[in-house]
């Protein structure tokens, strides 16, 4: 028998999508009737979430109810760390999540305990824990496994696993709160300024630039064409970060998942896994780009192996 | 006052690109080194402290690496940074992003920095996790994807901005000396200047072993990784339809696609 603990993830009184998901990768990795699914739930209002993440598979919630409503590094560090202590899991699944991000690696100092991130495959070969995560800037997909660890830590990619729908009545415990002392205190959130500019996330048609546009002197002319073309202009994240476009235009992880888009054109923009996660679910993608080996052509329908300058002008050339 | 920047030199991969025999990494003779992105950034900001500051800031940037990656330590260097660390020994090899932390801990523990930056991933491994093990090691304050930052030389405090998912960010109040990884965006780099690109010539580079940093071999390299590489294979492209042809005609095609998506 083993344990497969499921560290879940809210924010601003609400859980995030991804605890869902980890639930059916966790889900996957039972092998015998009496292997456990733990689901954890932290922080002070952790019993609000119970109802949502009784799911068919789990088997039990623990709930710990922290002094602190939002995340807190510290805070869970030590709560996780005690829940390994008393779970004693073989397989611990966390978000790759900008969360997770600031406090997965302080668990690991254990030499038993195995380590991996943004993996977005997870199977047993065997006795043999394998996880699949990419490598050389997601050109490559590299397999891991844990030789000789008794609890292995993941922080899983979200978007990968579907939610299960299945409600069902598992077991509800409470783990004591561990007392720490919290060496950072959230002020506020932020929402992205809006400036007034186009909402890109109800638009049905989008053309994005990416890198490929190489200047800002170049923007202009892409801005023409995706007027000419009636597509709203969006952009990945160097284009917002250099000033070029607003922050509001940016498709992606930080930026906006352009939901109700059904034609997205990329032009230069290689397909980061953070950019893609706003777009990959459009259900027409067109790419344009000089590398054949941009990942944006993994999730392309079509593709163009070629140059955005030489493609935007023969487009304008034909609308005339 | 001292800021410590963890860097990290990053390989991409060449057009044509072939695995090792073993099947477990690509051939070397495909790789093109280069300073990983996030960490213009990071030393970016130790530089902008440094310039805004009344007392004196040394910038001390720190990788762990063979020979090669000193041509990225001179980049920094040519940025402005005052001195690089180079820690290497052959029992290295093959050491993960916590080890690294580990390392990157020890040589922190020996420059006695008040305060220190590492990027929030490497471009090829995007572990993002070597940071916060180094924070855990000194057991100092951390915060993960920083996209803002307000603190000054010697400052007790630092107001951050965390960026979240979807557009949202989070002010954060963190207690200093702290490690914060470093998100793009926060500045805008600068480029190296030709004056100092050759005072970065001029500066030695300080090497350090694993033993000088009283770490054994059984702490370091493949022994102390956290998970082993079964294999590594170029994954399956999707199913995207190359549009071919000249220029003229591919565009072509692009607007019937437009087009009909349109219902025109």
């Amino acid at each position: 028998m083993k344990t497969i603990l499921v560290i879940t993830e809210h924010r601003r009184n609400e859980l995030r999508p991804i605890s869902l998901e980890l639930i059916t990768a966790a889900q996957d990795l039972r092998q015998a009737g009496d292997d456990k699914v733990v689901v954890a739930i932290i922080g002070q209002q952790a019993d609000a979430y119970i109802s949502e993440l009784s799911l068919q598979g789990v088997d039990e919630i623990v709930t710990v109810k922290t002094d602190s409503t939002e995340f807190d590094p510290d805070v869970y560090e030590a709560t996780v760390s005690a829940l390994i202590e008393n779970q004693q899991p073989s397989v611990v699944l966390l978000p790759h999540s900008i969360d997770s991000l600031g406090y997965a690696a302080t668990l690991v100092e254990n030499s038993n305990y195995g380590f991996s991130t943004d993996v977005f495959q997870v199977e047993y070969d065997g006795d043999d824990l394998v996880a699949t995560r990419a490598g050389y800037n997601q050109k490559v997909n590299v397999e891991v496994d844990f030789p000789n660890k008794d609890v292995v830590i993941l922080t899983v990619r979200p978007g990968v696993y579907k939610p299960i729908e299945e409600s069902a009545t598992p077991v509800i415990t409470h783990q004591e709160p561990v007392s720490v002392e919290s060496r950072s205190r959230n002020i506020q959130f932020v929402e992205m300024a809006s400036d007034g500019d186009v909402d890109i996330t109800t638009s049905e048609f989008m053309m994005s630039i990416g890198r490929g546009i190489a200047d800002e002197d170049n923007v202009e002319q892409f801005r023409e064409l995706a007027e000419m073309l009636d597509a709203t202009l969006g952009c990945s994240r160097p284009i917002a970060d250099a000033g070029w476009l607003p922050k509001s235009r940016q498709v992606g992880q930080s930026g906006k998942v352009v939901g109700a888009c059904k034609l997205y054109l990329a032009m230069g923009i290689s397909g980061s896994i953070q950019h893609m996660a706003g777009m990959k679910h459009v259900p027409t993608i067109i790419a344009v780009n000089t590398d054949p080996n941009a990942s944006i052509f993994t999730i392309a329908k079509y593709g163009i192996i070629g140059d955005i300058f030489e493609i935007e002008e023969e487009l304008r050339d034909l609308l005339g | 006052m001292k800021i410590l920047v963890a860097v990290k030199e990053v390989a991409a991969l060449d057009e044509d690109f072939e695995l090792r025999d073993d099947g477990r990494d690509v051939d070397e003779d495909f790789l093109l080194y280069d300073l990983n992105e996030w960490d213009d950034f990071s030393l970016e900001e130790a530089m902008r402290i440094k310039e805004e500051s009344d007392v004196e800031v040394e910038v001390v940037v720190v990788s762990v690496g063979p020979d090669r990656i000193e041509d990225s330590l001179r980049k920094c260097l040519a940025k402005g940074a005052d001195r690089a660390i180079r820690v290497w020994d052959d029992s290295m090899e093959g050491s993960d992003s916590i080890t690294i932390g580990r390392v990157l801990a020890a040589v922190a523990k020996k420059e006695q920095p008040n305060m220190i930056f590492a990027g929030v991933q490497s471009s090829d491994e995007a572990n993002a996790s070597t940071g916060i093990s180094l924070a855990n090691k000194l057991g100092w304050p951390h915060a993960a994807v920083v996209a803002g930052l307000q603190y000054q030389a010697n400052d007790s405090k630092a107001i951050i901005s965390r960026e979240l998912e979807g557009g949202l960010s989070q002010e954060v109040e963190i207690i200093c000396p702290a490690v914060l990884t470093i998100q793009l965006g926060i500045n805008t780099p600068r480029y190296a200047s030709l004056r100092g690109i050759k005072q970065a010539a001029k500066i030695e580079i300080e090497e350090l072993s694993a033993s000088d940093l009283g770490m054994t071999e059984q702490e370091v390299g493949t022994n102390s990784a956290k998970s082993n590489i079964r294999r590594m294979y170029v994954p399956v492209k999707g199913m995207a339809e190359i549009i071919e042809g000249t220029p003229a005609e591919q565009a072509a095609k692009l607007i019937e696609i437009i087009k009909k998506f349109k219902g025109e």
